[in-house]
């Protein structure tokens, strides 16, 4: 936080994807986190919010989408699939993506109801959800490559990764993508699919982190070099909450 | 017969606004609500909606009785249906039969329903629909259906706020021959609404709320504690209720009025009269914990319930141009909804200038971790309520201090100041 009157290090976009759809559990919070930990780390964030119908900018250096309403996802499906190559090409260019909840089953291949219709995904991660009566909700704490990772998750889909799809984490305490697998979430490349709010990133910040640094080197064609932040309140948040609910 | 029996047993078991007497009634009995409301067949009240109610059905209950009219109601913010009951026994005689003009019940959206189930209310006053305890509603959307099956069964008359298209938008769905009659704000203050609303993404047209007729009242303020109530369209100002001071403070409050104000002329025809409501409104005092002002030690202590973004959002607006020492204490039990996520759909930037003195309660690291994102400075966090009340208060003896709460948060540091500092308690209020 000592870099406030330092020289930018560089300007880095970050893409909110239909906002005010799909942002229902404070899914904003990672962008607000993004954006702070960006100026604490010495970079200039630019956020853009993306909404249905307008041009989707191919300059983001880094995608964040949450979780909505039924209502919500019936808004965005059809400029989704309308960006889907987009999307896809930003993918395998190495963008990083986090797509929580909703947002996350919709980058899947489809969502299939409890009346058993197919509703398309745009398939950038393989998965597929299958709509439950029962909802899973609840705090969870996660094993991921980023150290413990806590959050709340809140949804009536139950997903399943397809054979060779990586999890985003193993779960400790909570249900994850089905209740049945022990796994949370998905990663292919640096694309990212969740369930957990909280929201994710504020109280898990080495994963933040991880996520800055694709997007600054990708950015910037140079090493992110990190400032010093203290990170100590999110740490004991996040050791409180494992302790409260991981039993040893 | 069975019904007044099991209200005598039950009354047995009466007192202290808990709602256990209410629960056994409930299990044993479930006619009895049908029965004890069986005399009041042209006024059985139901106000819901996410924020306001307790406030609103305070207003409403003290203007119908500044006009002479008996009112029951369930005062202690105990908004399920077996509070309802348990308030009832406290009043009912043996006949099982409650003697009242009329009832007035605040219930929450979920019981609300239930509560219809087995009585149908004649009128129902839906306030707002917005984000609260997702983990028991799980979506708005759903909180909006809840309030569309009240209306249907009502059989006299709905008040909806015009502004919430959550709620507007239910005029559609009322029975032949139901009065729909509408609260809103002024649009001279129009601008002031996103602050108060959610966004409404069920339909892909824009939302245009109806034209305001004579019966729908609409919030004029004047300054931050001044307003009127205007009827009659905004036209003549003949109707006009006020202008008036309240003694909460806030436009939330200010609405809060409105719809009671509404609510009662609708109730009460000609017999209403704008004098009394003004009388009766200026009267109320906020409930416990929703901008209650103690006094501790000489000084202003301000306990303000935060319970979603909305009405944070809402409690920050009204507060930010009077900073003063401040705590927050976020609790995460059931009452409290278990999810913290929507702390970040809330803007902190109005405390950023005097900073936040001490968070407090069971995710008291997840509130300054929120706040250090909003670079708000954090002087002390100390989960344990108690001890932060205690050191808050000693801390800063000698200037005026406030707390936003959580409901379980709220309900422990009332209950430590009721103690110190010989409040009533829950369920003792004065009315």
């Amino acid at each position: 936080m000592s870099t406030m009157d330092a020289p930018s290090k560089g300007q880095i976009k970050l893409v909110h994807i239909y906002p005010r759809e799909m942002s229902i559990y404070g899914d904003l919070g990672n962008t607000r986190a993004l954006a702070s930990r960006l100026r604490w780390h010495g970079y200039e964030p630019v956020i853009h919010r993306h909404h249905p119908g307008n041009d989707f900018p191919t300059d983001a250096h880094l995608v964040l989408g949450g979780g909505g309403q039924d209502s919500g996802q019936a808004r965005v499906e059809d400029d989704l699939a309308h960006n889907a190559e987009v999307l896809s090409a930003l993918a395998a260019d190495g963008i990083p993506m986090l797509m929580i909840c909703g947002m996350y089953q919709l980058f899947g291949n489809a969502f299939i109801t409890v009346e058993g219709d197919r509703l398309p995904g745009i398939g950038i991660l393989d998965v597929t959800t299958q709509g439950n009566a029962k909802r899973m909700v609840g705090p969870v704490v996660l094993q991921t490559a980023y150290g413990d990772v806590v959050g709340y998750e809140n949804h009536s889909g139950s997903t399943q990764l397809a054979p060779g799809q990586q999890p985003f984490g193993a779960v400790r305490s909570g249900m994850g993508n089905n209740g049945i697998d022990a796994t949370e979430g998905a990663v292919t490349g640096n694309v990212f699919g969740s369930y957990l709010h909280g929201p994710l990133l504020p109280a898990n910040p080495r994963f933040a982190d991880a996520l800055i640094k694709l997007a600054v080197e990708h950015a910037l064609g140079e090493p992110f070099v990190p400032g010093r932040i203290d990170d100590e309140i999110a740490d004991q948040a996040r050791t409180r909450q494992v302790r409260r609910l991981v039993r040893r | 017969m069975a019904a007044g029996k099991a209200a005598r047993v039950a009354s047995r078991l009466r007192g202290g606004g808990s709602a256990l007497p209410g629960l056994v009634v409930e299990r044993v009995d479930p006619a009895f609500l049908t029965h004890a409301l069986a005399d009041l067949a042209h006024g059985i009240v139901v106000v819901t909606g996410t924020n306001g109610k307790t406030t609103t059905t305070k207003m409403l209950v003290a203007i119908l009785r500044e006009h002479g009219r008996t009112v029951f109601t369930n005062p202690t913010g105990s908004n399920f249906t077996r509070g309802v009951i348990s308030s009832m026994l406290a009043e009912i005689p043996l006949s099982g039969r409650l003697e009242a003009d009329m009832a007035v019940l605040e219930l929450d959206e979920a019981h609300a329903l239930k509560f219809a189930a087995a009585v149908k209310p004649t009128h129902s006053l839906l306030l707002n629909v917005a984000r609260d305890q997702l983990d028991r509603f799980a979506e708005i959307d759903h909180t909006a259906k809840l309030l569309a099956e009240l209306a249907e069964r009502t059989t006299i008359g709905v008040v909806l706020n015009i502004d919430d298209s959550f709620v507007s938008r239910i005029a559609g769905r009322v029975r032949d021959g139901v009065k729909v009659t509408y609260f809103g704000v002024d649009p001279s203050i129009a601008d002031r609404l996103p602050e108060l609303q959610e966004a409404d993404v069920r339909f892909a047209d824009d939302f245009t709320p109806p034209a305001p007729t004579a019966a729908d009242g609409l919030l004029k303020p004047k300054d931050d504690r001044t307003f009127e109530v205007r009827f009659g369209g905004g036209a003549d100002g003949a109707d006009d209720v006020g202008p008036l001071e309240l003694k909460q403070r806030g436009l939330a409050a200010m609405i809060n009025a409105t719809a009671a104000t509404t609510t009662a002329r609708l109730l009460l025809g000609n017999d209403f009269r704008a004098d009394w409501a003004v009388t009766a409104l200026r009267r109320v005092a906020p409930p416990f914990g929703r901008g209650e002002v103690i006094d501790a030690d000489g000084q202003p202590l301000e306990l303000v319930l935060v319970k979603n973004p909305v009405g944070f959002t809402v409690a920050l607006g009204t507060y930010g141009n009077t900073p003063v020492t401040t705590m927050v204490a976020i609790n995460d039990n059931y009452a409290d909804g278990r999810d913290v996520s929507w702390l970040y759909d809330v803007s902190f930037e109005s405390l950023r200038d005097k900073g936040v003195a001490l968070t407090s309660g069971v995710r008291a690291y997840d509130m300054a971790l929120r706040l250090k994102y909003d670079d708000v400075a954090v002087a002390a966090i100390e989960p344990d309520l108690d001890v932060a009340l205690e050191r808050f208060l000693g801390a800063y003896e000698d200037e005026p201090k406030r707390i936003f709460c959580t409901y379980t948060a709220m309900m422990a540091l009332r209950r430590d100041l009721a103690a110190r500092y010989g409040l009533a308690n829950f369920g003792e209020e004065p009315a």
